[in-house]
């Protein structure tokens, strides 16, 4: 165990080393630690004033001004606070549903790989069934059915999203599987659950970590485009509620950029450096794959 | 090549079958909500009641008998579904054709060049570019471009027009009629393709990449070939294959951006009749727009699939 700790350890260590050179990884690092802190912090900067229609104190449509560097919303509340607080929700969204997709996603792939027969194709069957459905159509479909709240989002996406992992993950167990260590241990009577849990999962999961990465950034993204379609909780800010706010209130015929602007900025923000650190990831963690 | 339409086949049953039973677990009361607000016979009704009080088993075979049926209405515009679905299809077509035709010329143009020299500054910059690109929400580059282009702003005078996809009052069987639909394709068009080019070239470039290392490219080489011929004749051909078969794959992606993107340009396609269906709900029309995008991705598939096939012997054996 011992032994197991200390290379563990060691490796964490080079893997750091590693993506301290990366310079683009680091980047990426850098602007998540800004909006987690952001997102952190959004409760006790802003007071909740901010966010009541009826106690919005700006006009209607206003241009930025010194009070309102990001002007303000249909019923005047300022964009800019409402911004901060989209970024709460957005991130928490993301990174929930990313839990419930790596969760399924790993699952799934690792019993593919390591399971023969019957069992094994019934699983490939339902990851590629997940993964030639278009994503939108069946979410809608699902959100639908399940009635708009943040949780039931967080579970549509979830559920949309983990096919492509479990895909990745099920290729590299494949790999594993043939290793002699495995042979070793099924030899010395190890069952399934102690393979797959003992053997497979420790080596697939710096995959799955790198693949997190990227996977939050599409779940962002998917995040944005449900919640403008309506199918989130009206009440929480999302950075997608807030682009189909503007949307619905006439904010584009009345060239209201600053309304529009700022939360797409932040989505392409945000998913572009999860994108980043999850491609730095994938070079360190295989070189192979990320050319 | 007959295990991949069976494939197909099964994939499209789960599709009828799932989308039979989830909306039989929706809760309220279906024949309350496709009543209101309408002068309903009530003989009907109790009619439509009947048919919903029969056994789970027994309505799934009636449905599997004929998943398109023609009588089917929907909630809010009471018209057939399917007749909705079919005329909405040519707007889709339309813009969705044009997007990605252009956005795969451009894309694989970029992607050549920039997969040919690796960390070069073209590959460099359009790299970049379209990582910006690929992690932007489509809808909201098209609300952007409207802002800009269409309403005015930033000094920028508005010249396209909001939305639709023809003026008014214009007669769009004349070629005065296909300008005005051309005018008012340019902007979600361009939206589409932007986004949609991005992937592609992020594919292309990847693809290249993978065929430099081949060592056929050295033989060219070794002959003399110069370095235009050697990309032109022997890399751009074999690295196009996996790129076009991942255009088709794509389909999935592609109409999630048509959904959106025909919203904010109220383009009278599939996808904005997706979102009037989604508003309601209108779980008719819902349902049936399920089916339909799911047959065309899954079709697109085993089209991909079956071109593979055809074009590389050496996936054949």
């Amino acid at each position: 165990m011992n032994v197991s700790a200390q290379r563990r350890r060691l490796a964490m260590t080079r893997f750091a080393n590693s993506f301290r050179k990366d310079r683009s990884g680091m980047t990426g690092v850098v602007i998540l630690a800004i909006f987690i802190a952001t997102a952190i912090l959004a409760p006790i900067l802003i007071p909740d004033a901010a966010l009541d229609v009826t106690k919005a104190d700006g006009g209607r449509f206003e241009g930025p001004s010194f009070s309102y560097p990001l002007g303000t919303d249909e019923s005047g509340r300022s964009i800019l606070l409402l911004l901060a607080w989209g970024t709460r929700i957005s991130l928490t969204v993301g990174i929930a549903a990313t839990i419930i997709s790596m969760v399924l996603g790993t699952a799934f792939g690792i019993a593919a790989g390591h399971f023969r027969g019957a069992g094994s194709h019934a699983l490939v069957g339902v990851t590629d069934w997940f993964l030639v459905i278009p994503f939108l159509p069946l979410a809608i479909v699902l959100a639908t059915v399940l009635g708009p709240s943040t949780t039931n989002l967080i579970i549509v996406i979830g559920i949309t999203s983990w096919a492509g992992t479990a895909r990745l993950i099920r290729a590299q167990t494949l790999s594993i599987e043939g290793r002699p260590y495995l042979e070793r241990s099924k030899a010395l009577g190890a069952g399934n659950w102690y393979q797959m849990s003992r053997h497979v999962l420790p080596n697939v999961f710096p995959l799955v970590l790198a693949n997190t990465t990227l996977t939050v950034a599409i779940v962002i993204l998917s995040e944005t485009t449900l919640s403008f379609l309506g199918l989130g909780d009206p009440q929480a800010p999302s950075w997608g509620a807030l682009l189909d706010r503007a949307f619905s209130s006439g904010a584009v015929s009345r060239g209201a950029w600053w309304y529009v602007l700022p939360p797409g900025i932040c989505v392409v923000l945000v998913v572009l450096a999860f994108t980043l650190v999850g491609r730095a990831m994938e070079r360190i963690v295989d070189p192979r794959r990320a050319s | 090549m007959g295990s991949k339409v069976l494939r197909a086949f099964i994939t499209l049953a789960f599709v009828v079958m799932f989308n039979f039973f989830l909306f039989r677990m929706l809760p309220g009361d279906p024949i309350g909500l496709y009543a209101r607000g309408r002068n309903q016979d009530p003989e009907q009704l109790v009619e439509l009641r009947r048919a919903l009080n029969k056994p789970l088993l027994e309505q799934f075979i009636t449905y599997l008998r004929n998943p398109f049926d023609s009588t089917i209405d929907s909630t809010r515009f009471s018209r057939p579904v399917w007749e909705m679905i079919g005329e909405r299809v040519w707007p889709t077509l339309l813009l969705l054709g044009t997007a990605i035709l252009l956005a795969s010329l451009i894309g694989i143009w970029i992607g050549i060049r920039a997969g040919w020299k690796p960390g070069g500054r073209f590959d460099r910059m359009s790299t970049g570019t379209t990582l910006i690109l690929y992690s932007m929400p489509e809808f909201w580059l098209g609300m952007m471009l409207l802002i800009v282009f269409s309403v005015g702003a930033f000094g920028i005078p508005g010249m396209f027009p909001v939305g639709g996809i023809s003026s008014p009052g214009v007669d769009t069987s004349g070629p005065m009629g296909w300008l005005n639909v051309l005018w008012h394709l340019v902007l979600p068009c361009t939206t589409l393709v932007l986004i949609y080019l991005a992937d592609y070239a992020l594919v292309m470039r990847a693809s290249l990449i993978d065929e430099r290392k081949q060592e056929y490219l050295t033989l060219a080489r070794a002959k003399g070939l110069r370095d235009t011929m050697v990309r032109k004749r022997h890399a751009v051909p074999n690295a196009l294959l996996p790129t076009v078969t991942l255009i088709f794959l794509s389909l999935g992606f592609v109409v999630t951006g048509a959904i959106t993107v025909e919203t904010v340009f109220s383009w009278p396609g599939l996808g904005l009749l997706t979102y009037e269906a989604l508003r309601g709900p209108d779980i008719p029309l819902l349902q049936a727009i399920f089916l339909m995008f799911s047959i065309a991705v899954i079709v697109a598939n085993l089209i991909a699939e079956l071109l593979y096939v055809v074009f590389d012997p050496r996936v054949r054996s």
